[in-house]
Parts: structure tokens; C-alpha cells; sequence
């Protein structure tokens, strides 16, 4: 395995790459201007000369080597710098944000708490909803759980979030005046209340985005685990005595949740892109807030950094989710 | 204004100063959120209004505009003219002289050497800087003594406001932004986000496009002001979220720029909890017309003026698609109580304002057609109107947003009542004022008959912004594409008056031949104004103070903002 693992690297490296020249294109190529949204009444010299100072006038291909020098080796130098106190170019270019002048990894890094805090913790309360809803529905297959288990992941699935999010902000915050509308960023915990506060703002996003994710994973789960449950050696284990609770948990789970781990992992990645629209709704002001500013400012730096690092961890995820399937069966074997 | 007419509010402002305990910080924590979020608090590497407005709190000018667009001393001592010496006689040189006592928030004092400095920062041909058109003809700022500057330009400047007034140039700290200079201004983060200023707050933090955290300015110069300790500055969403969260739930008690339907603004105000507040600067929806030939088998001289458009050049026909709109209507559709009617492309301040054009405030479809039936135009089979061979049929483009949309259906109706065939176009904004020369559907470029859009002018002066219309400032290939001349309009008699204008330093007069330029493109049916926008806030009804202001920042005034018990 530790081969496969090195090979899948090595090979990650050229297609990122290569990922990362088709996104410098698309986003190059794209109509859009940074200037753009300056208000009109400064003269088009002006926003010449803006333009020139953010490198717009050089060639493509020296950009995209600008950027990839600036990635991949000043943002490191940068970080090493940082950690070890010792100065390894302190004075090399970063990857500089065109709307705020400032090095874009810094937002990332800023932004990164509360999009974990909110759109990570809808993650694990989705698996954790999804998970035994999908086992238990499967159990009972048509039962009342089952039909239930179904309407509500039908709705979570059809009902988009720009429709939940404002429907319970509308209730809970105007109506009853129970949640806060608005996400405070600068909140610190520093003892229960506070605690308490920031369980009261992130309740609302959580919910809505939970809702989804509980949905899609336990409709696989669902799904997983029927297959697994009208399989010959299920009614083996239950001719020969077993209980069903071991017939459950020990059997059919064991089997049905491969699948499920896979689409697991490769939803990840989807956490680090934030939930653009739910972040918008609650002004969560996470990592996909800053993609959704930096394309309607056309900031490709950033936009540019963000969606590569998005693609990073979507092949990491994928390589993981492969692993992760070859320890849960032992019958899968990488040579 | 006359002193009499100040001092009830003179009187009023000291009684309530008063009653309250006079103290900094008395009331606590004021939330104001923005549905756009600021990126930087450096005005001149940003011309976006949210971070102008944001840093507002934070640098301020030396004079700025009060909420009716008179010019107000600021940190200067008073606003120099040619009467009280600060002008030269030949209106080549403007000294300030700044309020004595100034100091920045980390206790250094302020100084002319600041304001020298603030200049030659933008002037860095390097830096990018956004406000650069505010120097213009600037050739010299110098430091007299600690107190007094002399801003010297290339030419007579009969209005010389531009540098250092208004929330657009403000003054920077020396001693911060010292080494930020030219094609170092990106990388002083920490200085970009969190500028020494001598306004009433100071940043404690800043988050790029989601918050900023400020507290009271300890060396603020009244010891009185401002009244809250702190306040954050909530940026993102949109506008009815913002718009909520002050009239319906009360979470923070200032809301900027709340572009929403009249309908859903009226429905959030009955919560009661806020006040929807509105003022009008110079921002006019308009219609312009396209006097060269926009049609794609001209190549490379497509719209530009080697090639006059086959019916637009008629004054009939541009008279009648103005007739034939319903002003009143649009207002009442787009925009309620943040729009009124427009007649014309320079509708304030007050006193630059013309009433001559007030007729068209009145639909005339039956007018319409009559002018047009005089002037040749007859129906054709399929009831377009033709003559010689030419049918009144027109491209109309705009940038796509809903209220556009919904304008561009209305008037393609009315205009197919008198005759006239429209085709309809829209085109994201981001391109369509990108400004790029290698796409075809730029405004500028202005590949179609008709086009709308807003356009205003900054400060009070509205010279610059009549000076667009010159002959030789429309885009044309050879000038990239750039230009602010989009009719495409070339008048004798309107280059004497702005030529005028440019000598004339009285302001009575240059009023008089504002008016008279105002009143030639509008009756000459170059630009066909629409609806003159206002801005829309809306705070708490527990907030006092609120002055909305659209000459300068919004929030121009948060040192006298406070609490109503």
C-alpha cells in the first residue's frame, strides 16, 4: 500500500498542475475587470493606472508563472518563516488580494474558523442524523420510520437552502426573536454564556445545511444497507440464531458503510468550500463568502488561489477515500 | 445659509448636548451593517464606496460636504476663497491653514507635513491610485509652516476642492504610511487595514470583507464626542437582509443603501423599530442616445463619427421617444421613496438645478406622434414608422438588474405606441462597465441605438462632469475606447460655455452657465433623463443624529450620533 500511496501522489502533482493552468485561463479569459465595480465617476485613466499597478499590463503566461512562483514557493518560504521565527525571504512576494491589498492565504487562514465552526459542524450532524436514520430505515424498509425518514430527506434534498435559510430567519429571528439573524465573526468563547451565544448564532445554518447533508447520507445509507440486507449471508447469520441486533451491527454494518465512507470523505472538500449561499444568508462571512466577493470583484488572485486550494483537497480526499475503502475490506488490496 | 437661519439649530444641537451627560462613550455599542462589505480602509487604493465610507469613521479631510452639499471646514480652519485670501487672485494656488490642537489617535499631532504627504502618496505614478483625478493640474503641495499648505496647480482652477475635500481624499499619516509609497502601497497590510486617523473611532480590528471592530478615539478633538465607545461595522448579504436586521429584528441600528423594492421596504417598517430615511445627490437614471451609426457593416468605424446614425440625428425623433415615457411611473414601479422624476442630467445641488425642462414630467404619446407624422415619419404595413426607406427601429441595451429590466419592457411599450420598433439587450454589468476595448458590449463602445444607465458627479461641482460631453471626448477606436462622451455629441455653443466656465470663479455665474449647458443636452434630446435616484438608509428609532448625506460620506457625522432614551 505504502507504494500505491507514493505512485498516487506523484501522479497528483502533474494534474494539479494542470488544474492549476486551466483555472489561470478560465478565470483570464473570463469577461470581467477589477475595476469595474469603482463607481463612474473615476475617469478611465485612472483605472488604467489601477490596472497597471496590479500587474494587469504584463503578458498571461508571465502571470501565471508570477502566481505559481508566489504559490508555490514564497507563500512556503513565508509559512516556514513564520513557524521557525527564522527569515527565509521575508521580503519575496506573496499571493496579493487585488480588493484588499493583503495576502490572500491571511484570509484563508482568517476565514477558516467560522466556515469549520458552522459549515463542519453541519457535516458531522449530518452523518451523525444520517447514519442510523439510514440503517434504521432500512431495518424497517416501508415501515412508518422508513415512509417519515423519506419526506424528510425529500424535502431536505428539494428544498434549496436560499429558500430554508430565510424561511426560518423569518420565523425564529423576526417572528420569535430567538436566533440571531446575523453571524457574529468577532464572537469569542470565553465561558458558558458566551458558549451559549455562539450555539444560538450557529444554530440556524447549522440546521439548514445539516438538514441537506443528513439527507444525502442517509439515503445512501439507506441504500447501502438494503443491498447488504437481502444478501444470502444475512439470512445465514439469521438461521443460525444470531441476534438481530448482531446481525445489524456487526454484519450488515460492517459491509453496507464502505460505500457510504467513500461518499463521506469526497464530501469534504465541499466543507473547505464553504456553503456559498447559506454563508450569504446568514452572513457567515466564511471561505465561500470570500470566493463569491473575490469573483464578483474579479479578484483572480484570489479567486485563482481559493478555487486551487478547493482543488487540492478534492484530490486528497479522493486518494484518502481509497485508503480509507482498502482498511475498511480487507478484500481490497492496492498493489 | 444665513447665520439666523443656523442658530435654532445651533441652539437645538447645544440643548441637547446638555441634557445629556456630556461625556465620550456614555452610550455603549452602535451596530451599522453594509450588505457590502468593506475591503480596505485606504481611500486611495479603493474607490468602492463602502471602503470609503468605512474609513470615513477613521481619516477624515479637511473640508467635506454638509447633507445639502455645502462645502464645511473639517480639519481645517475654514474653507479659503478668493474673498477671505486662501485663493490667489489668478486662482492658481489654495492655502489651507489647519485647525491648531489636531492630533492623530496615537497622540502625535497633525501637521502640514501630513497633508504634503498625502498628495505626493497618491501622485505616485506607481501606486495606482484611485483618486488621482482629484489631483488633477496639481503641481506642487508644500508645507508652509506646521499649519498652513499651499496646493499650487498647472492652471486657473476656478473650483480647487479637489484634493483633500470630501471622503474620497482624505489625509494619511506620514509617520504610518511613510514607506508605502508607489509600488510598496500593497504591501503595507497592517497600515491599509488599520489607518492612524483623526476621526472620532480607531480600528481594533479589521476583518477584509466581513467586519470591522472600532473604539472611540481617545484623543478625538471634542472631549464629548462621539458618544458610543464602540462600533461594529458589519459588512455582506444583501440588502433586504440588511434592511432586516435593523427594521425587523433590531440587531444593529444603522443600515446603508437599501436598493430594495418600494413594497418590500414598506412591509419591514411596519415592525416599527426603524426609520427609512432618504436624500437625493446627483445620481440620474438615463437614457442615452447614440447620434453616430452603430450598425455592425461600418467595421471598424462602427460608432464613432465618421458615420451619422440614419434617424437618430433627427431632433423629432429623439423629442418623441422622450414624450412618449412616463416618468411617474417608473419612479412609482423602480425605485418609491428613493426616486423622483428627472428632467435633467444635473439635478442639484440647488442652486445648479434648472427648471426650464419641467415639461417632461408630463407623458405626450399623442404629441409624440403628431411630431412624428410632422416630421416625415409615416406608419409602415406593420405599423413601424419610416421614411425614405428607414424604419424607426431600435437596439436599447442596459446592464442586467431587475428594476433595468423591468424600465426596458415598459418603455419598448410606450415607444411601440408611437411607432417605434425596440429590440432589448442586457448585458452583465461587470462588462458592460468593465471598460474592456476588446469586448464588443462595453457602454462605451456603445454598439446600439439606445443605452441606459446612472451616472452622477462627485462633490458639488458639477463642471467636470459637464466637461464629458465635449466634442473629441467620445470613445473611439483610437482613443481605446475611452472617452465619457457616449452621445457621441459635438456642439460649438456648448464648448464656449464650458470654456467659459472654466475662467469663471463666481459661483452665481458658473451656475447660470451650468444650467445653460444642463439645458442643451437635455433639449437637444441627447440624454434622455429618467428618475433621479436617491439613497435609502434606515436606522433605529433609538438612534439620534442621523444627518444622511449623499455630497460625502454617509456616515459624516458619527461623532454626533447617539442614543434616544
Amino acid at each position: 500500500m505504502p507504494v500505491y500511496t507514493v505512485r498516487r501522489v506523484l501522479v497528483a502533482v502533474p494534474t494539479l498542475l494542470l488544474i492549476s493552468l486551466i483555472l489561470f485561463l478560465l478565470l483570464d479569459l473570463a469577461p470581467g475587470d477589477p475595476t469595474a465595480q469603482l463607481p463612474l465617476t473615476i475617469p478611465p485613466e485612472v483605472k488604467e493606472n489601477i490596472r497597471r499597478s496590479l500587474g494587469l499590463g504584463e503578458p498571461i503566461h508571465v502571470r501565471y508563472l508570477l502566481w505559481l512562483q508566489q504559490f508555490f514557493v514564497n507563500e512556503p518560504l513565508h509559512l516556514m518563516s513564520q513557524l521557525t521565527g527564522i527569515d527565509l525571504g521575508g521580503d519575496r512576494h506573496r499571493v496579493i488580494s487585488w480588493q484588499t491589498r493583503s495576502p490572500v492565504v491571511d484570509l484563508v487562514i482568517e476565514r477558516l474558523p467560522q466556515t469549520l465552526w458552522v459549515v463542519g459542524l453541519s457535516y458531522v450532524a449530518g452523518i451523525a442524523i444520517g447514519l442510523p436514520v439510514g440503517i434504521v430505515s432500512a431495518r424497517h424498509q416501508y415501515g412508518w420510520f422508513d415512509q417519515l425518514g423519506t419526506f424528510v430527506s425529500m424535502v431536505g434534498f428539494s428544498v434549496p437552502t436560499f429558500f430554508s435559510g430565510v424561511l426560518l430567519i423569518v420565523v425564529f429571528s423576526v417572528e420569535f426573536g430567538w436566533f440571531p439573524s446575523i453571524y457574529d465573526t468577532t464572537h469569542r468563547v470565553t465561558g458558558w454564556d458566551s458558549l451559549l451565544f455562539q450555539l444560538r448564532q450557529m444554530a440556524m445554518p447549522v440546521t439548514v445545511l445539516a438538514l441537506y447533508n443528513a439527507a444525502q447520507i442517509s439515503r445512501f445509507m439507506r441504500a447501502s444497507a438494503l443491498d447488504n440486507l437481502n444478501l444470502d449471508y444475512v439470512r445465514t447469520a439469521r438461521a443460525k440464531g444470531m441476534s438481530e441486533r448482531r446481525v445489524i451491527f456487526v454484519h450488515v454494518l460492517r459491509n453496507a458503510v464502505g460505500p457510504v465512507v467513500t461518499v463521506i470523505a469526497l464530501g469534504v472538500p465541499g466543507i473547505f468550500g464553504g456553503a456559498i449561499v447559506t454563508e450569504q444568508i446568514f452572513k457567515v462571512n466564511g471561505l465561500g463568502q470570500l470566493l463569491i466577493t473575490s469573483i464578483q470583484a474579479s479578484d483572480l488572485p484570489t479567486v485563482q488561489t481559493l478555487t486551487f486550494v478547493f482543488a487540492v483537497l478534492i484530490v486528497a480526499c479522493n486518494l484518502l477515500a481509497d485508503l480509507l475503502l482498502g482498511i475498511l475490506d480487507p478484500r481490497i488490496r492496492y498493489g | 445659509m444665513g447665520l439666523a437661519r443656523l442658530a435654532p439649530l445651533a441652539i437645538g444641537a447645544f440643548l441637547v448636548s446638555v441634557g445629556a451627560a456630556a461625556e465620550r462613550g456614555r452610550d455603549g455599542h452602535v451596530g451599522i451593517i453594509y450588505w457590502q462589505a468593506p475591503s480596505i480602509l485606504n481611500p486611495y487604493l479603493s474607490g468602492g464606496t463602502k471602503d470609503l465610507e468605512a474609513a470615513s469613521m477613521v481619516l477624515e479631510p479637511l473640508a467635506r460636504f454638509d447633507e445639502s452639499g455645502n462645502l464645511t471646514p473639517w480639519l481645517s480652519a475654514s474653507v479659503p476663497t478668493v474673498a477671505n485670501g486662501g485663493v490667489s487672485v489668478d486662482l492658481r494656488t489654495v492655502t489651507w491653514k489647519l485647525r491648531e490642537g489636531l492630533v492623530w489617535s496615537d497622540g502625535s499631532p497633525l501637521t502640514a507635513a501630513d497633508v504634503a504627504f498625502t498628495a505626493e502618496y497618491c501622485l505616485d505614478p506607481a501606486g495606482g491610485c484611485s483618486q488621482l483625478a482629484k489631483f488633477d493640474d496639481v503641481t506642487s503641495v508644500e508645507a508652509l509652516d506646521d499649519l498652513s499648505v499651499r496646493v499650487t496647480f498647472g492652471v486657473p482652477k476656478p473650483y480647487p476642492y479637489g484634493p483633500f475635500v470630501g471622503a474620497t481624499s482624505p489625509i494619511l499619516q506620514k509617520a504610518q504610511f511613510g514607506d508605502c509609497k508607489g509600488a510598496r502601497a500593497p504591501e503595507c497590510t497592517e497600515a491599509n487595514f488599520r489607518p492612524v486617523g483623526t476621526g472620532p473611532f480607531r480600528v481594533t480590528e479589521f476583518r477584509p470583507n466581513d467586519v470591522i471592530s472600532l473604539e472611540a478615539n481617545p484623543h478625538y478633538r471634542d472631549p464629548a464626542k462621539p458618544a458610543f465607545a464602540t462600533v461594529t461595522f458589519k459588512g455582506g448579504g444583501d440588502a433586504a437582509a440588511a434592511a432586516r436586521a435593523v427594521l425587523a429584528t433590531g440587531e444593529f441600528e444603522y443600515a446603508w443603501n437599501l436598493q430594495l423594492a418600494p413594497d418590500v421596504l414598506r412591509g419591514m417598517r411596519t415592525a416599527g423599530k426603524g426609520t427609512v430615511v432618504s436624500s437625493f445627490g446627483t445620481l440620474v437614471e438615463r437614457l442615452v442616445v447614440n447620434l453616430t451609426d452603430p450598425s455592425p457593416q461600418r467595421g471598424e468605424t462602427r460608432s464613432t463619427r465618421a458615420h451619422p446614425h440614419p434617424f437618430l440625428t433627427d431632433l423629432a425623433v429623439r423629442k418623441a421617444l422622450s414624450m412618449a415615457i412616463d416618468r411617474k411611473l417608473l419612479v412609482e414601479i423602480g425605485y418609491g421613496q428613493a426616486g423622483r422624476p428627472a428632467c435633467n442630467v444635473v439635478p442639484a445641488p440647488e442652486i445648479y438645478a434648472s427648471k426650464a425642462n419641467d415639461d417632461c414630467l408630463r407623458q405626450d404619446i399623442e404629441g409624440a406622434k403628431r411630431l412624428l407624422d410632422a416630421a416625415g415619419w409615416r406608419p409602415g404595413p406593420d405599423g413601424v414608422r419610416q421614411k425614405n426607406g428607414v424604419r424607426l427601429s431600435i437596439l436599447f441595451q442596459t446592464s442586467a438588474n431587475a428594476v433595468r429590466q423591468d424600465f426596458q419592457a415598459l418603455i419598448k411599450q410606450w415607444w411601440s405606441k408611437i411607432g417605434v420598433e425596440t429590440e432589448l439587450r442586457n448585458i452583465d454589468a461587470s462588462v458592460f462597465f468593465g471598460g474592456d476595448p476588446g469586448s464588443p458590449d462595453t457602454y462605451q463602445k456603445f454598439f446600439a441605438d439606445v443605452e441606459m444607465y446612472a451616472n452622477n458627479f462627485e462633490g458639488a461641482d458639477p463642471e467636470p462632469y459637464l466637461g464629458s460631453w465635449r466634442c473629441g471626448n467620445e470613445p473611439r477606436p483610437d482613443s481605446q475606447w475611452q472617452g465619457e462622451n457616449m452621445p457621441r455629441y459635438c456642439s460649438e455653443a456648448y464648448d464656449r460655455l464650458l470654456a467659459e466656465m472654466a475662467e469663471t470663479g463666481d459661483i452665481a455665474e458658473r451656475a447660470r452657465l451650468a444650467k445653460a449647458m444642463n439645458d442643451m443636452l437635455v433639449r437637444d434630446y441627447v440624454l434622455i433623463p429618467l428618475v433621479h435616484r436617491g439613497r435609502v438608509s434606515a436606522h433605529a428609532r433609538s438612534l439620534g443624529g442621523v444627518r444622511l448625506n449623499t455630497w460625502d460620506s454617509e456616515i459624516w457625522n458619527i461623532a454626533d450620533w447617539h442614543r434616544i432614551r
